[in-house]
């Protein structure tokens, strides 16, 4: 295990030099989408698929010992960053898993108490499906719409939360926007009002200090290849002291204390919980290396080009996320455009409906406007030689697409576009 | 999501990209589509006396597909006759550019555009008829 620490790389990350031509492959620039592994992750993960390949369930023998002492390990390394106690951290193939089970696990097993569940509008859509999901079954759900800012008004939330309720469930990071919810103070008043706190942290864990002990947090749900580490695993805090209980949703062995029946992947187990150690370890600094970078796209961003605006609070965001608008300029048309860089569009026009970004909806941007948004993700392996190459390859683009666009023409006119009569189609 | 090679040429070297003047007589405009959906084409023609079609531009706010449909759509009516424009239907630019079911309307809003600036030039030529 010598090579460890010599490895910090991806193959992207010296290919983009602003003076070169064409990167070899794209400029990653998705970091809310997936994150690559970090191959210090890979590295302590490679000995459990092969020589180290014991079933960590397994009592009678040194293959299984060595298997269970590393599964617990990486659970104490993933307690560890969010404050918790290894026992209550659970193993689950991902947050779109534990978003299910703690929330459908809750609702089902406190259902002849309380029925209700307050949530977000701009929830992911594994919890806005899964609170859908349960209105079916006959429970109570309240989506609680965003201020402008994409935050959470806890004076709205405070009146939403009933007796009945059973479950709040706000998710820490917003995946398009980036913006952190006030946790803390959603877990007072949870807290205060006798409902339990799920919070889906997929985006946050790594990203910002998270203490299930000073938010209040009852169950919060983990994923792997969001913060370095590997897909298909992710894991869910379930709170003891009080004890929260859950109806399973896979049955089986009993493992992970009957909660999530199956023989829990090991090398799995083991990189979630080394990408958390790692994140742990390097947070402090990488936070401040993505805000300067992040800073110093936007700024370039905005002397260069007019009209582009930001969705979502700047205050209260993520490091590694920018999400903008682009105005006059519609956002497919401008990722076909830089295909030098791997981003999201805030537009769902590749989808059969037309329809643009709930969550920017949510947070009041009109239509038109939603059409024109990019997400832009900053990460561990971002450089500042490939941020200059975005601005660079952004305002070509932006510029020409402009150039081209009727609606720009229309602006520099002074014709107010709300003035038109569109035909709407 | 894969665009088809005329999508992208088309993209990459749009045809006939500008604007004519608005309020000239032998001009037509067509503005077509909406903001809130995503796409809005501007089409212009400039005719002739004897109702040939000699000069098309586009301004195109929209996807890939919505780009390279009008500007196929100016390179197909320029030299033609305005009847002879009309006949352009959104499924000869669809399968020209191999567009996938979900850009189609891509294709409906090229030849609305036509049809719009063919209907402008029409009036304009009939209000100066009547003065």
């Amino acid at each position: 295990m010598s090579m460890q620490a010599s490895v910090r790389e991806t193959p992207e990350r010296k290919d983009a030099a602003p003076g070169r031509n064409r990167p070899e492959r794209p400029i990653y620039l998705d970091y809310q989408a997936t994150t690559p592994m970090d191959r210090r992750v890979l590295d302590v993960m490679i000995p459990y698929f092969t020589e180290k390949f014991g079933n960590p369930h397994s009592r009678s023998h040194a293959y299984g010992w060595e298997a269970e002492e590393a599964v617990e390990k990486a659970r104490a390394q993933i307690a560890h960053i969010i404050g918790a106690d290894e026992r209550e951290v659970i193993f689950t193939s991902g947050a779109t898993e534990s978003n299910n089970l703690a929330i459908k696990g809750v609702a089902q097993f406190y259902k002849d108490k309380r029925n209700h569940i307050v949530t977000l509008v701009t929830e992911h859509k594994c919890v806005l499906d899964t609170c859908r999901h349960l209105q079916e079954e006959g429970f109570a759900v309240t989506y609680l719409p965003v201020k402008q800012d994409g935050l959470v008004d806890l004076a709205e939330l405070e009146r939403a939360i009933t007796e009945k309720t059973v479950l709040v469930s706000i998710m820490a990071v917003n995946n398009e926007i980036g913006v952190v919810q006030p946790l803390a103070e959603i877990g007072k008043l949870c807290r205060k009002k006798g409902a339990y706190f799920h919070t889906d942290c997929a985006q946050a864990v790594g990203k910002i200090p998270l203490d299930v002990e000073a938010m209040n947090i009852d169950l919060m749900s983990i994923s792997g290849h969001k913060l370095y580490g590997p897909k298909g695993i992710g894991a869910l805090y379930v709170r003891r002291r009080p004890r929260i209980r859950l109806q399973a949703m896979i049955n089986g062995g009993g493992q992970e204390r009957g909660m999530r029946s199956g023989t829990l992947p090991t090398p799995l187990c083991v990189g979630l919980g080394e990408a958390c150690a790692i994140a742990e370890r390097e947070m402090p600094e990488e936070a401040k290396r993505l805000t300067r970078l992040r800073d110093r796209f936007h700024g370039a961003i905005k002397e260069k080009l007019p009209e582009v605006y930001l969705n979502g609070s700047l205050e209260n965001r993520i490091p590694g996320n920018l999400n903008l608008s682009f105005a006059y300029v519609e956002g497919e048309s401008l990722i076909l455009g830089i295909n030098d860089l791997s981003v999201s569009s805030g537009s769902a026009c590749t989808s059969a409906s037309l329809e643009p970004s709930y969550v920017l909806r949510a947070l009041g941007v009109d239509e038109a406007m939603a059409h024109t948004s990019l997400r832009i993700g900053f990460g561990r392996f971002t450089t500042e030689d490939e941020v200059d190459y975005a601005v660079k390859d952004i305002v070509e683009h932006v510029t020409k697409l402009r150039d081209m666009s009727p609606l720009w023409e229309m602006f520099q006119d002074g014709v107010d576009l709300k003035s038109i009569k569109w035909a709407a189609h | 999501m894969a665009y088809s090679e005329k999508v992208i040429d088309h993209y990459n070297n749009p045809r006939n990209v500008g604007s004519l003047d608005k309020g000239a007589e032998d001009v037509g405009t067509g503005l077509v589509g909406a903001p809130a959906c995503g796409d809005v084409m501007k089409l212009q023609i400039r005719v002739s006396a004897d109702g040939i079609i000699q000069d098309a531009k586009f301004k195109t706010f929209g996807c890939g597909s919505a780009i390279a449909s009008s500007s196929l759509a100016t390179e197909w009516i320029k030299g033609k006759s305005l009847n002879d424009a009309e006949t352009i239907k959104n499924t000869m630019i669809a399968q020209h550019l191999a567009l996938p079911p979900v850009k189609i309307h891509c294709s409906v809003l090229a030849e609305d555009a036509i049809k719009a600036a063919i209907a402008d030039y029409r009036a304009k030529a009939t209000a100066k008829a009547a003065e």
